[in-house]
C-alpha cells in the first residue's frame, strides 16, 4: 500500500539526511523480510521505528549498520555506503556511529567500566585516568549506580545490563545512535529518565537517533517521527499525530488501541 | 579544523577570561585536560569564553564542568559564554552526574595475594570433589527412582544421545584404533624380532588391546568428544535459564539431562569399546599379514589361542564404569556453569580433563585390582 505524500519516508531531496535506504531488500534463504524499503532519517532528529513482531525491524538496524546482508538496494550513512568503504573509511565511520542492542551485548568477560572503555581503547589513545573518568562519568549519565563500573555484566540485573550497554554506545559520543528496544524491561522512572537522557543528548550533541521501541511513552516523549513498518517496507512516516490520522488498520490499531490512547498526553488529546 | 587549545587567562582587574578554540571532544580533550586541572584560581571572576569552541561533547562538558568546580570551590564566580544554550545544556547534564570517584580499592601485597589465591584454589578444589560426590548421589538416587518406575525414563533422549555419543563417533574410533593397532604390532614386531619371537607380536597384540589400550583409547576419545559436548550444552542451557525453566515446570534436570545421557554413555562406551578392539585387532592384524606374512585366518586363531576370557570380561567391566565417570563429570561442570559464555568454556575444558584423569585413575586402579585377584 502506498503511503501518502505527507507520509512518505523519503524526505525533500535539500533535506540534510543521515541515513538514506534505498530499494532495500533482505531475507533469510527462502524468506523476504524486506523488499523494497525507502527511508530517510534526517541529521539531528529521533526516528521511532515500530511494527509488529517479526516485522524486520531489528533486521533494518542490521542492515544498516553492516552486520546483515542485503540483496538488493542502497544504504548510505553520513552519505557513504558501507558497502563501498575502504577498511579505514569503514573504521572512521563505526566511529561515528554507537549501537545498543535488545540484551545489552555487554562483553561479558570485562567489566561494565572496561566495557565502556573498549571503543576509546580502540579508536583513541587516551591516558589511563582520563578513561576511567570519563567511564564513571558514562556509568552515572545512564543512571548506574557509581558501583557498577567494577561489576562484570553477569552480575548486573537485566535493566541495568541495557543501561550499561547504552553507556558503552556513548562512549565515543556519536553522531549517531542505534537503539534496539532501550526501555524494554525498565522501570516506568528509568524508561522515562531514559526518554530524558536521550533528548539531552540529542539536543546538546546533535545527536541523530535511531530507535526501535514497542514503548509508546517513548516514542510520545522523544520521537520526532515515526516510521511503520509492515509488509516488507515502511507504509509511513510523520508524527504521531499525523499517523494517528492515517487509514491503516494496524496503524489505527496501534495508536488509537487501549495502550495507545492511554500514552497520549493530555495536551495533546484536547488539541 | 582549529587545534583544540586556550590562552593563558587574560587578567582584567580581578577578572579573569579563558577563552577555548577548536574542538573539544573525546579525541581531543587530553591534550589541555593537565593544563586546565593545573589552572591556579585566582582573581574573582572567570568568564570561560566557548564561543570559538567547533564542537563540544560529554567529555569536553566534563572538563569545564571540573574547572568551574574547582574555581567555584574558591569562592570565585564562574560564567559560562556561549553562542547557543546547548553548551550550558549539555555542561549541566554532564554536572548532575559527576559523581566522586568510587574509592580505588586497596592494593595488597603480592605476597597476600598469591596466598590469597593458593588458599581459594584448595577450598575450590574440595568443594569441587564434595560437590561431584553429592551429584553422583543425587544422579543414583533419580536413577532409582527411574529403575523402580517412580520416574520416567527418556527413551527419546536417550536414543538420541546414544546415537550422538556412539554411532557418530564410530568412524573416528574405527581409524583412531585400526591405526593404534598398527603400531603396537610394528613396534612389537621390531622388539621381538630381536629373539626370533616376532611371532609371539600377535599375544602383544591381542592382550594388549583386549585389556588395556583398546578400552583405554575409546574412553579418552569419547571423553574428549562427548564430555565436552556435555558441559557445553547443559552450561549453555544454565545460561539461557532453560534449566531453571524445566525445574519450575516441574521437571528435575538430573531426571530429564543427566539420566539419558549417563546411561547412554555406559552402554555407548560398552559398545564401541568392544568396536574399538576389534578395530584394533585388525589394525595390528594387516600388519602382521603384510609385514610376517601371517595369512588372516591364522592370525584369527592364534588370537584365539591367547587371548584369555578373563582379559574381555575386565575390558567389558571397565567400559561402562569409564563411560559413567566420563558422562557424569560432563553434566557435573555442565551444571556448575553459572555467569558468562567464558564459564562455559572453562567448565567445558574441564569435563574434559578431568574425565580423562578419572579414566587413567581408575585404569590403574582396575590394573592393580585385577591383578590381586589373580587375574594376569
Amino acid at each position: 500500500m502506498q503511503a501518502p505524500p505527507n507520509l512518505s519516508p523519503l524526505l525533500p531531496d535539500d533535506a540534510d539526511v543521515a541515513i538514506k535506504v534505498r530499494g532495500l531488500m533482505t531475507g533469510f534463504e527462502d524468506i523476504v523480510v524486506h523488499d523494497n524499503l525507502d527511508l530517510d532519517v534526517r541529521r539531528g532528529e529521533i526516528l521511532g521505528v515500530v511494527g509488529g513482531s517479526g516485522t524486520g525491524k531489528s533486521v533494518l538496524m542490521r542492515a544498516i549498520i553492516g552486520l546483515q546482508g542485503r540483496r538488493a538496494g542502497s544504504i548510505e550513512v553520513f552519505g557513504q555506503d558501507l558497502a563501498t568503504l575502504s577498511r579505514e573509511e569503514d573504521r572512521v565511520l563505526r566511529r561515528r556511529w554507537g549501537v545498543l542492542f535488545q540484551e545489552g551485548a555487554l562483553f561479558s568477560s570485562l567489566s561494565v567500566a572496561e566495557n565502556i572503555q573498549v571503543p576509546m581503547r580502540e579508536f583513541l589513545h587516551l591516558p589511563q585516568g582520563l578513561m576511567d573518568e570519563f567511564a564513571a562519568l558514562k556509568v552515572a549519565m545512564v543512571g548506574l549506580p557509581a558501583n557498577a563500573g567494577a561489576k562484570f555484566p553477569s552480575e548486573l540485573s537485566g535493566g541495568m545490563k541495557k543501561r550499561a550497554g547504552l553507556a558503552r554506545a556513548l562512549a565515543l559520543d556519536p553522531l549517531l545512535l542505534f537503539l534496539d528496544e532501550p526501555t524494554a524491561g525498565l522501570d516506568p522512572i528509568s524508561a522515562a529518565a531514559f526518554d530524558h537522557l536521550v533528548r539531552v543528548l540529542r539536543d546538546t550533541l546533535d545527536l541523530t537517533v535511531f530507535l526501535i521501541t514497542h514503548d509508546l511513552d517513548t516514542l510520545h516523549a522523544t520521537c520526532d517521527r515515526v516510521a511503520v513498518l509492515a509488509e516488507g517496507h515502511v507504509i509511513a512516516c510523520g508524527t504521531i499525530p499525523e499517523l494517528r490520522r492515517f487509514d491503516h488498520d494496524w496503524v489505527q490499531e496501534y495508536f488509537s488501541g487501549p495502550r495507545g490512547r492511554a500514552a497520549v498526553p493530555l495536551t495533546e488529546l484536547a488539541a | 579544523m582549529v587545534q583544540l587549545g586556550f590562552d593563558p587567562p587574560a587578567l582584567d582587574g580581578d577578572t579573569r577570561t579563558l577563552a577555548l578554540r577548536g574542538r573539544l571532544t573525546i579525541a581531543h580533550v587530553q591534550h589541555i585536560a593537565d593544563a586546565l586541572a593545573a589552572l591556579p584560581p585566582s582573581g574573582r571572576q572567570l568568564r570561560i569564553d566557548l564561543t570559538a569552541v567547533e564542537r563540544i561533547d560529554t567529555a569536553g562538558a566534563l572538563l569545564i564542568h571540573r574547572l568551574m568546580a574547582r574555581w567555584q570551590a574558591k569562592g570565585i564566580e564562574v560564567t559560562l559564554i556561549t553562542e547557543g544554550p546547548d553548551a550550558p545544556r549539555l555542561i549541566d547534564e554532564v554536572a548532575r552526574h559527576d559523581e566522586p570517584a568510587a574509592e580505588p580499592t586497596r592494593k595488597r601485597s603480592l605476597m597476600t595475594l598469591r596466598l590469597e589465591r593458593i588458599g581459594r584454589a584448595v577450598v575450590e578444589a574440595l568443594a569441587g570433589t564434595i560437590g561431584f560426590f553429592a551429584f553422583i548421589g543425587q544422579t543414583l538416587v533419580v536413577l532409582g527412582h527411574t529403575l523402580i518406575g517412580h520416574r520416567k525414563f527418556r527413551w527419546n533422549a536417550f536414543i538420541h544421545q546414544c546415537e550422538a555419543i556412539g554411532v557418530n563417533a564410530l568412524g573416528i574410533i574405527a581409524l583412531l584404533l585400526f591405526l593404534v593397532g598398527v603400531v603396537v604390532a610394528q613396534q612389537g614386531a621390531v622388539q621381538l624380532r630381536q629373539f626370533g619371537a616376532d611371532i609371539f607380536v600377535v599375544n602383544l597384540i591381542g592382550r594388549a588391546t583386549m585389556r588395556e589400550l583398546g578400552i583405554l583409547l575409546t574412553a579418552i576419545m569419547v571423553a574428549g568428544r562427548s564430555a565436552s559436548a556435555f558441559a557445553a550444552q547443559i552450561g549453555s542451557m544454565k545460561l539461557n535459564q532453560e534449566v531453571d525453566a524445566l525445574e519450575t515446570i516441574g521437571l528435575s534436570p538430573i531426571e530429564v539431562l543427566v539420566i539419558p545421557r549417563v546411561l547412554a554413555m555406559a552402554l555407548m562406551m560398552l559398545m564401541i569399546g568392544f568396536f574399538g578392539s576389534v578395530c584394533a585387532l585388525v589394525g595390528g592384524g594387516v600388519y602382521v599379514w603384510l609385514d610376517l606374512g601371517m595369512p588372516p585366518v591364522t592370525y584369527v586363531q592364534r588370537l584365539q589361542e591367547v587371548i584369555l576370557m578373563s582379559d574381555f570380561v575386565i575390558g567389558l567391566i571397565k567400559a561402562p564404569v569409564f563411560g559413567l565417570v566420563i558422562a557424569l563429570q560432563g553434566c557435573y561442570q555442565g551444571m556448575q556453569v553459572k555467569g558468562n559464555a567464558e564459564d562455559v568454556g572453562a567448565r567445558t575444558t574441564r569435563a574434559v580433563v578431568e574425565s580423562i584423569f578419572m579414566v587413567i585413575v581408575l585404569d590403574a586402579f582396575f590394573a592393580v585390582f585385577f591383578s590381586a585377584l589373580g587375574y594376569n
